[in-house]
This record gives structure tokens, C-alpha cells and sequence, in this order.
């Protein structure tokens, strides 16, 4: 027994050690708060939800030194779900029974988002699907009870159709990662392009596997469809990678590119001086700001925490934000009070007035459209506009249609 | 005509990353049997080290000295992994290791980020091998160039020292007999060590000659992970000049598949690797394996048989505590526990085939994520009521598994193993893959239980009886004369033969078997959670099966259960807290070496040693 003994011992003594290590890092919960679970992939998309989670923690600040809401201090729940879509449904389950939060939100993700939304509609729990862009979300899989604050694919593909239908570009060549995101972007761009420019051809689709792109094989097959102008999804590491063996190999020397979410500072940064000139994106020109409630926002963001917010940052703050003025306008935490503040809810943001729509719970959060630049060795937006997401959306009927298809 | 070479030069200079990394793969492999899985880390680790080398050493000299500095870097840290982790579990059963290098691959995971961040890097450019130059009007990047000609130096250099050297010819004989090798008085653990180095230098080296055409980022580890082990595979494990022209025809068969067929990124070199294989089963340039190689070393096992008296109690009581669960009025605790039984049901389902089959199956996920699928679009399509769709499940991932079986049991070993992950993988994109039927990768949703089902304490009670009857019934059928067979065909294929089983037949029933229960677990799953994505059919998912049925102790009839549980149970705890995957890295890494038989087997052998100590004690007083 003696053996097994000391080899309990030091098992025991390694847990507590390293019990005792961890609990440094976890967080004393207030008692009067009302409390809000947040899932998102902390560790598997580090660089994507630390931004967003020092922007919540921003609008956290202003909303409780302000008094909180309902008298009360508003409080996140942070959690991680290894980026695994089961795995968020079993920590949503916990946040609801055992950690009592009024609702919940989070996620960049698009499985894991629709999982939780399917939760959300079974357990009749509010979601507020903050980052993902899945059009899906709201339409084909919405429900009364999830809402999307960002601007979805199809509004983003939406607005680079719009610029790319003024240039008389005819050819086009489209790249996008193997997977749902790529997809409806692609989906999205080919349908709004067409609808304003019958007459555009699509030469070729490339679709590399998500962060595993062949760059230089795919700059290959796009050169020799020789297109006029080519539509770029992908993001990342293979973003970096396809710029790289692009310009390199002249692929996007007199022709026209239009980058979804290419101009995110998530995306551009990285790359540095070797960021691509003269693309068409969408993206969050921080910058730029030289006043307003934008410049209000980067300033008190960068003091807070002393780095520049990205795109995750902005989505982060608007989401406490949102829910502040939710859960101010239900009056309680009652959850169907919640829901139905939800529905046509205005928030006063950084980017302007938002509105959660009736009709598909789809805020009209807009997004930026500029021209990418180098300067100072480093990417930047120029000569951009804040498009308004109002106008980006399709028409009721149709939206009406998606939602239950008959 | 010049596209055509332009296209060949791209695959060439892609297959230099990739033959390097996968050559350090295949020397581990072929000398230690180590199935390395963090071999992409010290492929990530190659990059970041290479990238932060060249932000200080200016210049050309200073960015392949860089090169050549993180390919030693990265090789002593893989002397560090060698010594500290997998020497300590080089006794334990056959691929345990692998389990003590997935603790490694966590660990690193966060060191790196602790180190170097969250954001991507870019990697800096070649000094003076920036442009390009003109072949037939078509534009070769001057770097790809130097890739190709390095890579052929490198594998010219590995040939040298394997066959030229005095080490090197230790190094094949440690490949072919190491037990003989060590008879012969050669140090093996040197050996081990030095062939760890090396292996890791390659990937580190890897990892840094990359850099200009990309950079570094935190999930480079696993991306790479699949094709370097399909490259070893093709090639022949163990064989470097195989490594060599699988990397080659994997890379331009890419190249033209992104021209030709742009949808086929996802599944083209498993498709290649499926083809290889069926054709020359050992791969291009592979030996048969010798027999027992895979199968039984060490000492043999012990007869399993019933439980004993007390253990029955023990369990019983477990099972009482289980069933009184809901008394505790914790919704949590109730969805915890659900989720635990389901992953031990899994677990168990692999652990049949594992363990008591001996057949290292690398994508039973397939049959999980399969069952959970199959239930889904009868859901989804058909609107059958869940409880037809809970009964299709097992039937679905159990066809699957015939079909699947068939294909992969001409192979034993590891390319038995490797087989089975391609086509899971197969499985996996065409679910991926199939939009309008499958939904991709956004998943089924709305996949919810009967409303006789929808509480959470009913579905708790339904998935105990469901889960714990499946685990019981896989314990039953080991120990009925079908479960004999099945151990007789494990331990000894011939003897097996001679007595007239049909060992071919018992293994591919094993294989259905396993692959049905796995699909009920998968059906106890999509219920529970109320959809399905891809994700739940990945490479992953079968890791983490497999890691628990050896951490719970593969020679045991409980360790996959056990291990599940502890393994689910401990994650649920950790993933609390912000350094989760470096707590239980070093976790899995500490259990390992302090219990190199699994959790269930080293607290047996404990006993058993005290035991049968007091007993000789006894013996010796007597007489």
C-alpha cells in the first residue's frame, strides 16, 4: 500500500500545486451584478479574441462607472470553447443553470455560432452572435431568439460588388477558403455583381483549403485565366501567403482586387510594408479618425489598454454596449424581456445609430470601404467611406422568404 | 509548354518544406517507433525561432545562418522533449508514447504564444533571392529555385550519414533489430536521442526555410501535421528517399489539382495516399513489417477475466451514484455527466478494436461523427422522429465501417492505421464538402430530442441506460468466444489461423462492431446537443480517442472508459482557466510517465506488486 500511497501523494500534491497555480488567473464574481456569458475561442483564434475581449471590457468599464444597468453592475462571464461547437453548447448549458447569466454571446467562429443559435431557440436563452458573419445566422437557420451584431458576408460582399460594378472590368477571377464563410462570400459577391452588372463573366473559383494554401500554385491558376479583376476571401496566414507569391509572380499588376475584410487591422498589420496597394476592401481605418464618436472610441481604447483596436475591438465594445441598452429597455432580466428589447432595439455606437431589425434581428451595423495603401511601412485604408448596413440588406420579401422558406 | 514547367517548379519548391519536416518524421519513426505528433510543433517552433534569429542577423549570411541556427535550436529542443518526456516511457506498450508527445504538442502550443504572441508573423523575405526570373515568359521566384536545389543537398547529405557513417549503419540496424543492436553493446538511449535530434533539426529547418514564402502562426502545427504524415506514409515509413518522392508527387499533383479541379484542395492527398496504398501496401519504398512489430511487444498480456466480486461492487456502486446524480438539483452536473458517458462510449468502442483487436484504428471519428450525421439528415431530410433516426445511427456508422474495414484490413501496423485516417478523412470532406446535403461546415441544426426526451434529467437517464449498457455490452462480447477469437487473432495471427479461425473475418466484424457502437455514442451526441458539424468527423476527434484509451491503459478492459472520463473531467476543470493547454499538457505529460501502463493498468500493477510481495513474504515465512 506503501507505493501506491506515495504515488497518490505526489499526485495529489502535483494537483494542488497546479490547482493552486491556475486559481491566480480566475475571477471573484461580484454579488449584485447582472451577469453575461460570453463563449468565444480564446486560445484557438488568440490574436482575433483578445481585441474583442479588451473592447467589451472597455464599454464594461463606461457602462458600470456610469452606474451599470438597472442599478446594477454589469458583469462578463469569459469562457473558452476550444473552438469546438459541442464544446460551446455544453459551456452555454453551464452559464445558464449554474452561473445564472441573463443572456449570452460571443463567438467569431460561424459553426459555433449556428450551434449556439440552435441552443439559444431550444432553450429559449437570447444570443447575441456578435462576430460571426454567417448570413445563415439570421436568415436560413434565424430564430426569435438570436441576433447578429456584425455586418454579415452578404453585406460586405454586398458593398465590394457595388465598387466593383462602377469599373468596367469584365472578367473576373474569384479566391476564397474551401469552406461555408468562403462560399456565401463568394455566393454573395457573384449575386449583387451580377444583378448590377449582367454582362461580367466569372473565369475561374479558386478554393484553397483554409490556412493551407499552395500560394503559388493558386497565383498560377489565377494568372491563367487571366481575369480582370479578382475577388479575394482569404485571410490570415494564407492572405499573407497569397499577397506575397502575388506580387511576386505580377499577378496583381494592372488589374483590379477587391479584398473582403482584407483591410481589418486583424488582417492588414501582419503583413506590415508588404501590404497590397491599390485593393478595393472592407475593413476599420482607425487611423483616420480625426473626430467624432469613432475618434472618442480609438482614443479611450488605446489609453486603456496601449495598443491600437482592431476590428474585434470596435465589435467587442458595441457589443456591451448592445446589451446595456437591451437590457435598460427590458426593464428586468426576465428573458423574454430581454428578446422583445431586442427586437428593434437602437444603439448609439462609435460608427453611428444601429438598429437590431424586426425582420431578421440583423443590426444595421455597416462596415468600411476604402483602398488599400502603404504608408510608414505600413498597410492602410485611403480615401474611405463608413457604408451604412441599412442599405446592404435584401429586400423583405426576401428576407421574409429565407427565414421560412414555404 | 512553359506554364506546364512553371507549374512542375512550383510543386518541386512546395515539396522542400514539406520532404524536410516529413524526413525527421520518418527517421523517429523508423528508429524509435515513436509516432510523433508533435513533430509540427517543432515545425511551428522552426519558424518563430527562425523569424526572431533574422530580426537580429542582418544580411544573407545572416538569414541562412538563421536557417541553419533554428534547425539546432529546434533539434535540442527536441533532445529536451527525448530526454525529459518519451525516455522515462520507452518501456510502455507500443504507441503510448504517442500520447506523452500530445501533452508535448499542448504544451508547446502556449509557450509559443506566452513567447511570440497571438498575431501571424510574416516572414522575412530571402536577402537577394527576392524577384524572379523569366522562364518562357512565366515568372519563377528566385527563392523557389534555391528551394529546389537545396532540398536535393539535404536528402543527399541524410544518405551519406545513413549509409556512409559508422552511425549511420547503427542507425539502420536500430531500424531493422534494435533489440539486437542493444545486444551488440550500442548505447541505444544515445542513439535514440541522437536520431530525435536530428528529426527535430529537420522540422526546425523546415519550419525556417519556409519563411519567405509565409511566416509563422500558431496553428501551423496541426496544419501541417496530416500532410506529413501522409507524406511518410506514401513514401514507406522509415525510408528517406521514399519521404523524398512522395513530398515531390504530392506537391505537383497539388499544383495541378488547384489548376485543374479547385475544390479538390481538401481531399487529394488522402485520395493519393488511398490509391498508394492499395496498390503497395508498404508504401512507395516501404518494407513489410516484421511480424509482432506492432502487435504484442514486451511482455505478454495477462488473460483477461469477469470482474471479481469486489470490482462488480465497486462499479455497482459507482453506477448507484451515477443514477443519483439528479438528486444534487444541478442542470450542470446532469450535461456534464452526459457528455462524459458519451465520450466513454466512445472511448470504449476503440478501445474494443484497440485493445483487445490490437487494430490501431487513426479515424474512428468517422463512426462517431458518422452515426451523429446519418441521425442528423434523416432529421434534417427525412423529418423521421428522432427515435427512427437514434436507430439508423448505428446502422449507418456500423455500413460504414464494413466498407471501410474492408479496405483497411489487407494492411497491419501502422499503415493499417494510416489507411483508416485517410478515409475518415475522405468521409470527412465529402460531409465537408457537401453543401446542400450535408449543410458543410455550417453544420445541421435543430436536431432535437423527442419531447419525451427534451428534459435534461430524462435525456441524463436515457444516455446512462444507452451508454453504460453499450459499454457493458462491448465488456460482455469481449469476454464471449467471438472476444476470444478476436485476442487470438491479436496475439497470434497463425496459431489463430491453424485452429480454424477465420482471423480476416473476426477482425473485420470487430472493426463493424466498434464502428456501430462508436455510431451510437455519435447518436447520444447530435441529440444532446442539438446539432452537428464536421468538426465532430475530424483527425482530432479520433486523437483524442485514442489518447484517452491509452492514458486510461490500452491492456486493460476499463482503461478506455477510464481514461474518458478522467480526461473529460479534468478539461472541464482546466479549460477554466487562461493557460488551460500548458496545465494540462504537463498534466498528461506527468501521468504519463509516472503511469506508463495507463491510469487503470500502473494502479493494477501497484496492487498487484504489493500483493504478491506480501505473499512471497508470507511463502517465505512458511517454509
Amino acid at each position: 500500500m506503501k507505493k501506491l500511497g506515495s504515488f497518490m501523494s505526489v499526485a495529489t500534491a502535483t494537483a494542488v500545486t497546479l490547482a493552486s497555480l491556475l486559481s491566480a488567473s480566475g475571477t471573484a464574481l461580484a454579488e449584485d451584478s447582472i451577469k453575461i456569458g460570453e463563449i468565444n475561442h480564446y486560445k484557438r483564434m488568440a490574436a482575433f479574441a483578445g481585441p474583442y475581449k479588451n473592447g467589451i471590457e472597455l464599454g464594461l468599464a463606461e457602462i458600470n462607472s456610469a452606474g451599470g444597468v438597472l442599478g446594477k453592475q454589469l458583469e462578463f462571464i469569459y469562457r473558452d470553447d476550444q473552438g469546438k461547437p459541442g464544446e460551446a453548447v455544453k459551456i452555454a448549458e453551464e452559464l445558464v443553470s449554474r452561473d445564472g447569466v441573463a443572456m449570452i454571446t460571443g463567438t467569431i467562429l460561424s459553426n459555433v455560432g449556428l450551434a449556439i443559435s440552435s441552443f439559444a431557440a431550444e432553450k429559449k436563452v437570447v444570443y447575441l452572435a456578435s462576430e460571426p458573419l454567417a448570413d445563415g445566422l439570421v436568415w436560413e437557420s434565424g430564430n426569435d431568439y438570436t441576433f447578429r451584431l456584425r455586418a454579415s458576408t452578404y453585406m460586405q460582399a454586398s458593398m465590394l460588388a457595388e465598387a466593383a460594378a462602377k469599373t468596367d472590368a469584365v472578367k473576373y477571377a474569384t479566391i476564397a477558403p474551401n469552406y461555408a464563410y468562403g462560399k456565401d462570400a463568394v455566393a454573395a459577391f457573384k449575386k449583387a455583381l451580377t444583378a448590377l452588372r449582367p454582362d461580367v463573366e466569372f473565369v475561374t473559383e479558386q478554393w484553397p483549403g483554409v490556412f493551407k494554401i499552395d500560394a503559388g500554385a493558386e497565383v498560377q491558376a489565377l494568372e491563367r485565366a487571366k481575369p480582370d479583376a479578382i475577388y479575394n476571401v482569404t485571410f490570415g496566414s494564407d492572405l499573407a501567403k497569397f499577397v506575397r507569391e502575388g506580387t511576386t509572380r505580377g499577378l496583381f499588376e494592372g488589374r483590379n482586387v477587391y479584398g473582403l475584410l482584407t483591410g481589418e487591422p486583424e488582417y492588414l498589420e501582419p503583413l506590415a510594408d508588404e501590404a497590397p496597394e491599390g485593393w478595393t476592401v472592407t475593413g476599420y481605418p482607425w487611423y483616420d479618425f480625426v473626430d467624432g464618436p469613432n475618434k472618442v472610441f480609438v482614443d479611450a481604447y488605446t489609453e486603456m489598454f496601449d495598443e491600437s483596436p482592431k476590428i474585434g475591438s470596435l465589435v467587442g465594445y458595441m457589443t456591451a454596449q448592445s446589451i446595456a441598452a437591451a437590457l435598460t429597455r427590458a426593464g428586468s432580466t426576465d428573458m423574454e424581456s430581454i428578446r422583445t428589447a431586442f427586437i428593434g432595439l437602437e444603439v448609439d455606437t462609435p460608427v453611428g445609430n444601429i438598429v437590431y431589425r424586426e425582420q431578421d434581428h440583423q443590426s444595421t451595423m455597416g462596415a468600411f470601404v476604402g483602398t488599400t495603401t502603404v504608408s510608414d511601412g505600413k498597410g492602410k485604408m485611403i480615401d474611405w467611406s463608413y457604408k451604412d448596413g441599412a442599405s446592404y440588406l435584401p429586400s423583405d420579401e426576401e428576407v421574409a422568404k429565407l427565414r421560412n422558406p414555404e | 509548354m512553359g506554364l506546364f514547367v512553371a507549374q512542375l517548379l512550383t510543386g518541386l519548391a512546395n515539396a522542400a518544406t514539406l520532404f524536410l519536416v516529413a524526413s525527421g518524421l520518418s527517421l523517429i519513426f523508423g528508429v524509435t517507433r515513436i509516432v510523433n505528433f508533435s513533430h509540427g510543433s517543432f515545425y511551428m517552433l522552426g519558424a518563430f525561432v527562425g523569424y526572431s534569429l533574422m530580426q537580429v542577423l542582418p544580411g544573407a549570411i545572416g538569414f541562412w545562418s538563421s536557417v541553419i541556427l533554428s534547425g539546432l535550436i529546434v533539434g535540442v529542443i527536441g533532445v529536451i522533449v527525448e530526454v525529459l518526456v518519451l525516455r522515462p516511457v520507452y518501456k510502455a506498450p507500443e504507441l503510448f508514447q504517442l500520447v506523452a508527445t500530445f501533452g508535448v504538442i499542448l504544451v508547446i502550443q502556449d509557450l509559443a504564444l506566452m513567447i511570440w504572441g497571438a498575431e501571424d508573423v510574416l516572414g522575412p523575405r530571402a536577402p537577394g533571392l527576392k524577384g524572379i526570373v523569366r522562364f518562357m515568359g512565366e515568372p519563377i521566384p528566385k527563392y523557389d529555385l534555391a528551394l529546389i536545389a537545396i532540398t536535393p543537398f539535404v536528402l543527399f547529405g541524410l544518405w551519406y550519414l545513413l549509409t556512409k557513417t559508422r552511425v549511420g549503419v547503427l542507425v539502420r540496424a536500430a531500424t531493422q533489430d534494435r533489440e539486437m543492436v542493444a545486444a551488440l553493446g550500442v548505447n541505444q538511449s544515445w542513439l535514440f536521442t541522437g536520431v530525435f535530434f536530428l528529426g527535430a533539426a529537420l522540422a526546425g529547418l523546415g519550419g525556417a526555410i519556409q519563411l519567405p514564402k509565409g511566416g509563422a502562426d500558431l496553428l501551423m502545427d496541426f496544419n501541417i501535421l496530416a500532410a506529413i504524415f501522409v507524406v511518410v506514409v506514401i513514401g514507406g515509413m522509415g525510408s528517406l528517399p521514399g519521404a523524398y518522392i512522395a513530398a515531390v508527387l504530392i506537391s505537383v499533383l497539388n499544383v495541378f489539382g488547384v489548376a485543374y479541379i479547385p475544390q479538390s484542395t481538401l481531399v487529394l492527398m488522402f485520395v493519393v495516399m488511398a490509391v498508394v496504398l492499395t496498390i503497395r501496401p508498404y508504401g512507395l519504398l516501404g518494407r513489410e513489417e516484421v511480424a509482432g512489430e506492432h502487435g504484442q511487444v514486451g511482455e505478454p498480456e495477462k488473460p483477461i477475466k469477469p470482474a471479481s466480486g469486489r470490482a462488480r461492487i465497486v462499479v455497482g456502486l459507482l453506477l448507484l451514484g451515477l443514477v443519483c446524480l439528479p438528486l444534487l438539483d444541478s442542470h450542470f452536473v446532469l450535461i456534464l455527466a452526459t457528455d462524459i458517458i458519451i465520450f466513454c462510449l466512445f472511448a470504449a468502442s476503440l478501445h474494443f478494436l484497440l485493445g483487445l483487436g490490437g487494430l490501431v484504428s487513426f479515424g474512428h471519428a468517422a463512426y462517431f461523427g458518422g452515426g451523429a450525421y446519418v441521425a442528423a439528415l434523416l432529421v434534417t431530410h427525412a423529418n423521421a422522429p428522432m427515435e427512427l433516426a437514434f436507430l439508423m445511427a448505428p446502422i449507418g456508422a456500423g455500413f460504414a465501417a464494413v466498407i471501410i474495414g474492408w479496405l483497411c484490413l489487407r494492411l497491419t501496423g501502422v499503415y493499417f492505421a494510416m489507411l483508416t485516417l485517410a478515409l475518415a478523412q475522405l468521409l470527412w470532406s465529402l460531409v465537408f464538402q457537401w453543401d446542400e446535403f450535408t449543410g458543410g461546415d455550417d453544420g445541421l441544426v435543430d436536431i432535437w430530442p423527442s419531447a419525451w426526451l427534451s428534459e435534461a434529467t430524462t435525456y441524463f437517464f436515457f444516455t446512462v441506460i444507452i451508454g453504460v449498457g453499450g459499454i457493458l455490452l462491448l465488456r460482455h462480447v469481449a469476454h464471449s468466444p467471438f472476444g476470444y477469437a478476436l485476442r487470438a487473432s491479436r496475439d497470434s495471427n497463425r496459431q489463430a489461423e491453424a485452429t480454424g479461425i477465420d482471423t480476416k473475418k473476426i477482425q473485420w466484424m470487430a472493426f463493424t462492431f466498434a464502428g456501430a457502437m462508436a455510431g451510437v455514442s455519435g447518436a447520444l451526441f447530435v441529440f444532446s446537443k442539438g446539432s452537428v458539424f464536421p468538426n465532430e468527423l475530424e483527425i482530432a476527434k479520433s486523437f483524442d480517442g485514442i489518447i484517452v484509451v491509452f492514458l486510461g491503459g490500452v491492456k486493460t478492459l476499463s482503461g478506455g472508459v477510464v481514461g474518458a472520463a478522467s480526461l473529460e473531467l479534468v478539461k472541464d476543470y482546466l479549460t477554466r482557466f487562461e493557460y488551460w493547454r500548458l496545465a494540462l499538457g504537463l498534466l498528461i505529460i506527468f501521468v504519463v510517465i509516472v503511469a506508463p501502463h495507463g491510469i487503470v493498468g500502473s494502479i493494477r500493477r501497484g496492487y498487484e506488486r504489493l500483493f504478491s510481495r506480501s505473499t512471497t513474504r508470507v511463502d517465505g515465512e512458511s517454509s
